[in-house]
């Protein structure tokens, strides 16, 4: 298929962005985006331009490096799929598709697509872990955890730290990736020790990095290619006003 | 030959780890303090070392390519990690597994390591819990297990499909409370392009591009620790993540260090096979399906025809007209044998023209009778995400038609050589994870991966790297303003700048496609010698295009891609020749290396114990040069070295 592209380019930090159209042709519906991406960019260098830069590095959807903002939509169109995953098989051909970076304040544009995400890390350095030294724990049988319990954590845990959910919220918020962390060690007995502590801190940094508010449009479920659940928030805010209340 | 002291401890096997903690040297806390360690690479191996030697008091340097230490390509792990905790009172112990990998090995790796690995296995599923990882767990709340090839007990611990993702977490999350804590301090987007050894040749830091500056700088520290990862992006498709490069490995070999046993790679019997000239990578489906689906391709020729064709589907072959080729020839086994054994029926299925897919080159992963027999709900419970990744790619729903696979290039086995303490032949550099020769032998089983690179990091290279440190500590900081350093940086901004200014013709990516059929064709799943010669003439022409025609645009400040691709491929191109070197040399059929002049009459690896029961630990000796080799011959004591046998238990 043949399409025409509109892709965001910014040389640096502070450079002044555009958007450039391209074209590209002969596309077959079972490459991938970012294979498409790798398409045209060989174009740019035959021709001596620079290519598009762009994050991305596992190409099976769970590193979470990859962030393109396509069409409106973080990571495309499709549900629960990270751009790496997305296919050209999902789109028509003639289209005119859109690629942005990321857009959020706490997230500014290093270059073309990619964007610093290094807030996120941050912010689980603010709590989001336990604090378990290595060695010197019990046998990993020693405390039963429900099934039921295990699956939700499990559930919260599959967040890939992409940023997506950043992305599509109007506020910036952050709230879906930091109750995802604090909702996974909230349901296991492992993390009740330093729950309070926890869900403080994180919230804390959170705030202090410039994220904005929840104000429950629910955009980053939607949008989130792991389908984390917004359960993780209301779970989130429990525990923080039970850590405040103390 | 330089004699290879490969300081395994003395005493029984299974004392040995004990007899080394209870005599090696420590450092006392206070001094930790003065002690710098450089770790390069954050996954599973580099993450949890940095994570347990920061929590120990020294001060720790982490490097990562990525933008963030989480996204290190052990997050792609699938399957599981093994322990031999037997929970599932299945008859498993800590010689089993030693047993086991050993053997699922081809009986090429070292005794005294491989069973340390399995002693601390149970440490390792101990301290994940505790870091809050959420395993699979069964309705009474204990934990669940599964199996994997080359075993006969269930013994692999995982986290529905995504178990590297959340050992990785957990280490990241160590990793993180570490960086709070000062401890560590953690340096993304740089690439190490060199290994800086002082004048008493002792490994005293590195240089590393800032991948977002294009600036090329100097860290200093009493030790390094690599932990970078394998080279299967040699062969340009591979399961490995786009940046998963051998640079940091081949500027050490440069360096001195030995290169051990490179020719044994990896190829994953169950990957979703190629599809176009523009592909980027290959996905990997988790071995872990081979515990409920059948593996077959069609009996007669005329059917296999027709489903390339299009003309038939599979679920109109009968039963009576597949051949679940796995389960004829292995029937101890059957679609749980280890992978190399696995790839390589799958290929040789395909050769002989009973392929299906439209190129002819996959077979089927078939769930019908489990399903039958389970349920779709349990299926979609044990594998629901593998199948949606499987249909996003291929637009096929493998609950109602056949997956259909084809091998791929998953891991190394090959890698810098070390000792017993995970100390390469240059003092003070240490190597962990896939990164190093030495657990898996010739062939590593699945769900081994993550119990190796977590063993490394949290449980050896700590006690390892301390008893290395113990006499540093009157040292003090380590200088970069050495002519060492100044030789290193100034090696590294040449080699940048005569790639940019070669200013050719040829992208990156389509020299990188080109090593990548020399190697899949002559070093891949079956390897003779004329094709090897072949291999390293075409390789050597391959180098000299590529110095004279790769195009690298833009410029060495700031981002630039093609900069980092091209300083990359200039390392696979010689990493390249030495795969086929060692393959050429290695006149046997052991695990990975499979030489078709070497096999028996029904098609089996043929080993030959008497000439090449050794590692190959190959020495650098200039560009252009014939390497060195030297052998560290393999002594079993513990176990009888045998034929490996599948077909029967």
């Amino acid at each position: 298929m043949d399409l025409k592209l509109k892709i965001w380019r910014q040389a640096g930090p502070t450079a002044k962005g555009q958007f450039v159209d391209y074209d590209v042709h002969n596309i077959s519906e079972d490459a991938s985006f970012l294979e498409m991406i790798d398409i045209l960019n060989d174009e740019l260098i035959e021709k001596g331009d620079d290519p598009v830069a762009f994050d991305h590095d596992c190409r099976e959807g769970i590193c979470g490096m990859c962030s393109m903002f396509i069409n409106g939509h973080p990571h495309g169109p499709q549900k629960a799929t990270t751009t790496c995953q997305l296919h050209m098989r999902k789109f028509k051909g003639g289209e005119t598709i859109t690629v942005e970076p990321w857009r959020a304040k706490p997230f500014p544009v290093i270059k073309d697509l990619v964007v610093d995400r290094s807030a996120f890390d941050e912010i689980i350095q603010a709590g989001g872990y336990t604090s378990a030294t290595t060695g010197g724990v019990p046998d990993a049988n020693a405390i039963p955890i429900s099934k039921e319990n295990a699956d939700l954590a499990m559930d919260a845990a599959a967040c890939i730290g992409c940023g997506a959910c950043v992305a599509a919220c109007k506020n910036a918020s952050a709230m879906l990736f930091v109750s995802a962390k604090v909702s996974q060690f909230a349901l296991l007995p492992q993390g009740k020790v330093e729950a309070k502590d926890r869900v403080k801190s994180m919230v804390a940094k959170m705030d202090e990095l410039g994220f904005g508010n929840c104000t429950n449009t629910y955009a980053c479920e939607a949008e989130c290619p792991k389908e984390i659940s917004i359960t993780n928030i209301a779970r989130m805010n429990r525990q923080f006003i039970g850590a405040k209340l103390g | 030959m330089t004699k290879i002291d490969s300081k395994i401890p003395a005493g029984p096997l299974a004392q040995k780890w004990a007899l080394y903690k209870e005599h090696q040297n420590l450092v006392n806390p206070a001094n930790k303090r003065k002690i710098d360690i450089i770790v390069v690479g954050t996954g599973l191996a580099g993450g949890a070392a940095a994570a347990s030697l920061g929590e120990l008091g020294f001060n720790v340097k982490v490097f990562c390519i990525q933008d963030s230490p989480r996204r290190a390509h052990s997050i792609a792990a699938q399957g599981g990690i093994n322990a031999a905790k037997n929970y599932p009172n299945d008859g498993d112990t800590i010689y089993r597994l030693f047993y086991d990998t050993i053997k699922g090995g081809d009986y090429r790796a070292r005794e005294a390591n491989v069973y340390r690995l399995a002693e601390v296995s149970n440490n390792i599923i101990d301290q994940c819990v505790a870091q809050g990882v959420p395993f699979a767990r069964e309705y009474s709340g204990y934990l669940a297990n599964r199996s994997f090839g080359g075993a006969l007990v269930s013994r692999t611990f995982y986290a529905r499909g995504q178990t590297g993702q959340q050992l990785l977490l957990g280490a990241y999350g160590a990793l993180s409370k570490e960086i709070k804590r000062g401890s560590v301090k953690l340096y993304t987007r740089r690439e190490m392009l060199d290994l800086v050894i002082s004048d008493e040749g002792k490994a005293r830091g590195i240089i590393a591009r800032n991948l977002l500056t294009g600036e090329v700088e100097r860290y200093g520290a009493h030790a390094v620790l690599l932990a970078t990862g394998g080279y299967g992006n040699v062969y340009f498709l591979s399961t490995n993540a786009m940046t998963s490069n051998g640079s940091a490995a081949w500027r050490a070999y440069k360096r001195g260090a030995w290169f051990a046993n490179p020719c044994y790679v990896q190829i994953h019997p169950t990957c979703i096979p190629v599809h176009g000239s523009y592909q980027s990578k290959l996905t990997l489906m988790s071995e872990s399906l081979r515990n409920d689906g059948r593996i077959w391709v069609p009996k007669k020729k005329e059917d296999a025809e027709k489903v390339q064709k299009g003309e038939l589907r599979p679920r109109d072959i009968p039963d009576e007209d597949r051949d679940y080729y796995l389960e004829r020839r292995y029937p101890a086994f059957g679609n749980l044998v280890p992978r190399d054994v696995a790839s390589r029926a799958a290929k040789e299925r395909c050769d002989a023209g009973y392929g299906v897919g439209n190129t002819g080159l996959a077979v089927f992963l078939d769930f019908k009778d489990a399903i039958n027999r389970l349920g779709k709900d349990v299926i979609k419970a044990r594998y629901g995400n593998l199948f949606d990744m499987y249909e996003r790619i291929v637009d096929d729903n493998p609950y109602e038609t056949p997956m259909m696979i084809y091998p791929a290039i998953h891991y190394s086995m090959g890698g810098l050589w070390v000792d017993y303490e995970l100390q390469s032949n240059i003092p003070g550099l240490f190597v962990g994870g896939e990164a190093n020769f030495s657990d898996h032998g010739a062939n590593r089983l699945g769900a081994s991966a993550l119990m190796q690179g977590l063993s490394d990091g949290y449980f050896v290279l700590p006690y390892t790297m301390q008893n290395y440190l113990a006499d540093q500590i009157t040292v003090g900081a380590i200088p970069t303003n050495t002519p060492e350093f100044d030789a290193a940086e100034k090696a590294v901004k040449e080699r940048i700048q005569k790639l940019m200014s070669v200013n050719g013709t040829e992208t990156v990516d389509a020299l990188h496609k080109r090593l990548g059929l020399i190697m899949w064709d002559y070093v891949g799943m079956a390897r003779n010698k004329e094709g090897l010669k072949k291999a390293i003439a075409d390789i050597q022409v391959l180098r000299k295009e590529f110095w004279g025609k790769v195009r690298v645009p833009g410029s060495t400040d700031g981002i630039n891609i093609e900069l980092e691709k091209a300083l990359r491929l200039a390392d696979f191109l010689e990493l390249g020749e030495l795969m086929a070197r060692d393959a050429l040399h290695r006149e046997e059929s052991a695990g990975g290396h499979f030489r078709e002049e070497f096999q028996t009459p029904e098609g089996e690896a043929l080993r030959n114990d008497k000439d090449f029961m050794y590692v190959g630990a190959w020495e650098y000796t200039g560009d252009d040069q014939e390497p060195r080799l030297n052998k560290e011959v393999l002594q079993y004591e513990n176990i009888e070295v045998k034929t490996r046998n599948y077909k029967t238990a």
